[in-house]
């Protein structure tokens, strides 16, 4: 329990139905725990979700599944890429204020990094390994992994661990982000063995929101330079910390990418002092990037709070220049 | 493993040239394999295509050839079952058979081959054109112009006189060929039977065999025995 990241809701992690589970709580198995009085509505999930070799009735692995609650109790993380460059962003957060914040972000090669969620121990160990992978790869041929192929490593590795009764499923979402022949790529790869190719992705907790905001604007990120992804990508963890105030020290970003001249910008942490400058910009510029939000403006998310409501409403007004510092509307 | 153990070769392949120019690649070599002093084939094809990039040129032992042919073959089917838009480039094919080559060495198992690597891959500054060597004991390095066997001796100074970069095609056939005729007259394992292989972005291409010109009416040949008499 140590090991995880800092909860917001710090709960008991039992199997008897507790709130983050909730998402469960339509299942069949509900049902058939109600006919026995409804005092446990979620007991007879119990009868299957002790190991990870057992299937329930409608063909579930509960531990799997509780595998990937994991991934949403940790602090948010963000990628997203355009056809050059890819970026990610983790939400630091520290388990007091004593301690330094957790490390999200590692990376794998010169060309490929990650962005982890759930528990850091288990994420740890993996980047380890997609280390590993690349640096065996480099020696024999003398070239990058490419980023799909590391991406299927990683999850045929995390799918073993669905499959073996002695083993657990890693508690971690990694997001995996990286340069290749073919261009830049971010992948999703989740403790079921599963993985999807994305433009962008949001995982952890209070994702969705983080998640809201890159879809309203995903389209575009393919022609985006690095530096408007890098905004992007701060935008999005800030939706995620929900009124709390970005800055630097809470939030770390790294990129990767093929430069104009066609050299490689390897994957590196951007450093704070320069994530500072970016996000004094974006609120100079209050940050409404030009003329696609108009639209999408009444569409506004409940998930969002106060003050980020009333940011995203000018933004019609707004010229196409999110550089210029603009009048403050608020 | 037996630290005694050492290999000989029994059929061999002579030597391979090759060069870069102004399209790719081109590789040549003749069309022999020799058991011993006897040249016992003479219709091998000791240039191959390696995936959708490269050529592979080998001497010395033929069956090892075709082994690590059967590798390639290996590495370059599951490199197109991924289909995802990746493909193992020339310099990647040559640092792999490096690692074989070496770690063979090592274990007093060699593969008892020269190799020559060469292709085109698309890069991000444009075509790159790749071409190497290895050999038995995984000496590898790069080169604009390669020859192995004999061909180091007296294909190499040539070469290293006459090569120039963006040579065309038949500038580059015809350096060659110069290359070939030396070997074919001076060294005995060769036959009067060639291949040339190009690539090119486009793809490869390797030649039916055909046959040089040679001129053998010098008149010191004329009457071999005049300054020795008794001789046959």
């Amino acid at each position: 329990r140590q090991q995880k990241e800092e909860n917001s809701t710090p709960e008991p992690y039992s199997c008897y139905g507790h709130a983050p589970l909730a998402h469960l709580a339509s299942s069949p198995d509900r049902r058939r725990g109600e006919s026995r009085g409804g005092r446990r509505p979620r007991m007879f999930r119990n009868q299957y979700d002790t190991d990870v070799t057992t299937w329930s009735p409608q063909g579930r692995l509960f531990q799997v599944e509780y595998a990937m609650e994991a991934v949403k109790q940790g602090s948010a993380c963000v990628g997203l890429r355009s056809a050059t460059h890819a970026v990610l962003a983790a939400a630091n957060k520290s388990a007091n204020e004593l301690s330094s914040h957790q490390r999200k972000v590692f990376r794998v090669a010169d060309h490929a990094g990650v962005a982890l969620a759930g528990l850091t121990a288990d994420g740890r160990v993996l980047s380890r390994f997609l280390r590993n992978e690349c640096i065996n790869h480099a020696f024999v041929y003398d070239a990058p992994l490419p980023v799909s192929r590391l991406a299927l490593r990683l999850a045929d590795k995390a799918q073993v661990c669905t499959q073996r009764s002695w083993k657990r499923p890693y508690g971690v979402g990694l997001l995996v982000a990286g340069l290749d022949e073919s261009g830049a790529h971010l992948y999703y790869n989740c403790p079921s063995g599963n993985y999807f190719e994305y433009q962008a992705f949001a995982i952890g907790s209070r994702s969705q929101a983080a998640k809201t905001y890159l879809e309203r604007r995903f389209e575009k990120f393919n022609a985006y330079t690095p530096d408007e992804l890098i905004k992007d990508a701060l935008s999005a963890i800030k939706e995620t910390l929900q009124g709390e105030k970005l800055t630097s020290s809470n939030c770390t970003i790294a990129i990767v990418g093929r430069k104009e001249d066609g050299t490689v910008e390897p994957f590196s942490m951007i450093d704070s002092k320069r994530i500072q400058e970016i996000i004094d910009s974006m609120e100079a510029a209050d940050e409404a990037p030009a003329a696609d939000v108009p639209a999408e403006s009444s569409s506004m998310q409940e998930d969002r709070g106060d003050a980020p409501a009333a940011r995203d409403a000018p933004a019609a007004d707004e010229p196409a220049a999110p550089d210029a510092p603009a009048p403050m509307d608020i | 493993y037996n630290l005694e153990r050492r290999e000989n070769p029994y059929v061999t392949g002579n030597s391979v040239i090759a060069m870069k120019y102004k399209d790719g690649v081109i590789m040549a070599c003749d069309t022999g394999a020799s058991y011993g002093s006897t040249l016992r084939y003479k219709s091998v094809e000791r240039i191959k295509e390696v995936g959708k990039h490269s050529l592979i040129g080998g001497s010395g032992e033929f069956s090892d050839f075709q082994e690590i042919l059967r590798y390639l073959d290996e590495l370059t089917l599951n490199d197109h079952m991924w289909d995802d838009g990746n493909s193992l480039g020339p310099k990647e094919i040559h640092a792999y058979l490096t690692r074989v080559m070496y770690n063979r060495r090592n274990k007093f198992d060699p593969l008892w081959n020269s190799l020559v690597l060469g292709g085109v891959k698309k890069g991000p500054k444009g075509d790159e054109k790749y071409l190497g060597m290895v050999n038995m004991i995984g000496t590898h390095f790069e080169e604009n112009h390669i020859a192995t066997g004999f061909g180091n001796h007296m294909a190499i100074p040539i070469l290293r006189g006459e090569w120039r970069e963006d040579m065309t095609f038949e500038e580059a056939v015809k350096l060659i060929e110069k290359c070939l005729l030396v070997l074919l007259y001076r060294d005995r394992s060769s036959i009067n039977k060639f291949q040339i292989a190009k690539i090119t972005t486009e793809g490869s291409t390797i030649y039916p065999p055909y046959a040089l010109k040679t001129n053998w009416g010098f008149a010191a040949f004329e009457n071999p025995s005049k300054g020795a008499v008794g001789t046959w």
